[in-house]
């Protein structure tokens, strides 16, 4: 899922200084999963603002909603009047719900409240982590279902760099060595010699370097 | 010959080879490159020009060896992927045989998060393993990565780094033999401390036979102090530094209270341990020469090859 982590406080409140009525718009999937952007976090920020904004001598008028999903054009419609109603909008959803909320209702300023940090998936309570670049052309199959796209700090094909310490990156020791987890599976599966072939240039094509994407799907086109 | 590089040809000769290290100056002060080339003439076979080491920006690798090349100090280019793709690259590597560079080092690169320009974006479009393959693809297929052909291909002589202590050990002599695999002609190792474990690495290399295809010259350097020698072991990713080394060199300075006699004592001692290990590693069979890693510290090239009886260089 999409893992995104809410701005500081001091961040939004400079991003809403020049507007009185602010929505804090929620969203009901990837980021209510990982508790930076669902009902429950709306309604903290929303109190925390009221409280800041009151203290500062400059009380915003806070609503609050949460939809299904902000990335969706059926979920957005609904709240069209609550929209409106508002000088501005801050969302809690990633990019692209943010981006949505723009395209869909251009007549408001949607705000983004969250950074939008990876694809990823929850390790323990509180703990998140990195697992899918989105590439465009999965590698999965050849490295032991763990990709060294988005898990080895250079990307590397054909690591592990020098840098590889105790199962830990370079960059860092939170950081666990992409290419020490490939191998040790590798191993594992008994696949070790596979690992001898050296892997080509990427096509980086498929992924940020080709440009923005599109998927066109005939089958589905009505 | 693939290149006709000095390099080459005394590694061919099969004479035990000496490289250096020259590191570009933060600034765009050339008398800086006048007088490390100075020192180090003479002592080298050919010397490393690395390309912004530790992501920190310095003077321009093919810049400098542009410098050095009429002056008949050979350079070996370092290239890292860190900051160029595979256009840049090339595009780099056809310059710079121009202007008469024959030595590639082909590098992944230190992350830039060790520099000083932190916020960098990387680029690593292609690694290492990787480049070795497009410099080999450049000089024996006469072909660009995207397979276009090349009119007049550039014929470098290409090396690659190679850390025997990095994790997991196991796997050390295998990428070393994807390297050669890959088309590597020599190998530079990581800074050898820990003398044994290399030579189990070496072992397995030799019993591959992968010191016939490739070269192997063992990654050496002194020790200017007890503190340099404890970063070393604490704080250096990849650096296997063991204890008995760091006491070499607090012992070195025991019971001198002169601060400039302590200092002295201990720049003759790390001096002298690297012409111990150079001594020791040229036991090791499959050992082709030692490459010597001299940070900010060329002066001690002068005077560990003589003591390693390594000087005068030979003449090819």
């Amino acid at each position: 899922m999409i893992i995104g982590e809410q701005k500081s406080l001091e961040q939004i409140k400079a991003m809403l200084k020049d507007y009185h009525k602010v929505l804090i718009l929620g969203c009901g999937t990837c980021v209510t999963v990982c508790f930076a952007g669902g009902e429950k976090e709306v309604g903290i920020l929303a109190s925390a603002l009221r409280m800041a904004t009151a203290i500062d001598g400059d009380a915003k008028e806070i609503s609050e909603a949460t939809i299904q999903r902000q990335c969706e054009w059926e979920y957005i419609d609904p709240i069209a009047e609550q929209v409106r109603q508002a000088d501005v909008v801050l969302s809690l959803a990633c990019g692209i719900g943010v981006q949505a909320m723009t395209e869909r209702l251009p007549d408001k300023i949607t705000l983004p409240g969250l950074n939008t940090r990876f694809l990823g998936l929850p390790m323990e309570q509180g703990i998140w982590s990195e697992r899918c670049a989105a590439c465009g052309d999965c590698v999965l199959d050849r490295f032991a279902g763990i990709c060294p796209i988005a898990r080895c700090s250079k990307n590397l094909l054909n690591g592990p760099c020098g840098g590889s310490h105790d199962g830990k990156c370079e960059v860092s020791d939170d950081i666990e060595c992409a290419w020490q987890l490939i191998y040790d599976r590798m191993l594992q599966l008994g696949k070790l010699q596979e690992l001898e072939q050296v892997q080509p240039p990427k096509d980086w094509a498929t992924g940020r370097a080709g440009g923005p994407k599109k998927i066109v799907r005939e089958d589905l086109r009505i | 010959m693939k290149s006709g590089s000095n390099l080459e040809k005394i590694l061919e000769s099969g004479q035990f080879v000496v490289t250096a290290e020259l590191g570009p100056p933060k600034n765009a002060d050339r008398r800086v490159i006048d007088k490390k080339a100075g020192i180090l003439k003479g002592y080298a076979d050919a010397v490393n020009i690395t390309d912004n080491q530790t992501a920190v920006v310095r003077m321009a690798s093919i810049g400098v060896g542009a410098m050095l090349v009429p002056i008949g100090l050979e350079p070996i280019i370092q290239m890292t992927c860190r900051d160029r793709n595979r256009i840049a690259i090339q595009s780099d590597l056809l310059g710079a045989y121009a202007l008469g560079m024959r030595n590639l080092l082909c590098l992944t690169g230190d992350h830039q998060s060790f520099g000083n320009h932190p916020g960098a974006k990387n680029v690593f479009d292609i690694d290492s393993i990787q480049l070795i393959r497009v410099v080999k693809d450049m000089r024996d297929e006469k072909k660009f990565q995207c397979g276009e052909e090349i009119a007049v291909e550039p014929r470098f002589f290409i090396g690659a780094a190679e850390n025997p202590f990095a994790a997991p050990f196991d796997f050390r002599a295998t990428r070393l033999a994807k390297k050669a695999n890959a088309g590597v002609d020599f190998i530079q190792t990581q800074l050898i401390y820990n003398v044994p474990k290399f030579s189990r690495w070496m072992e397995e290399v030799y019993d591959r036979g992968l010191h016939e295809r490739v070269k192997i010259l063992a990654g050496v350097g002194p020790i200017k102090s007890p503190a340099v020698a404890r970063y070393m072991r604490d704080k250096v990713p990849g650096l296997d530094v063991p204890n008995e080394i760091v006491e070499r060199m607090e012992g070195a300075g025991k019971g001198i209270e002169d601060k400039k006699a302590r200092a002295e004592a201990w720049r003759k001692a790390g001096v002298q341990l690297c012409v111990d290990i150079i001594n020791q590693v040229r036991q090791i069979p499959g050992v082709a020469g030692v490459h010597i890693m001299a940070v900010e510290w060329e002066e001690a090239i002068p005077e560990i090859v003589p003591l390693a009886g390594l000087y005068p260089r030979p003449q090819v």
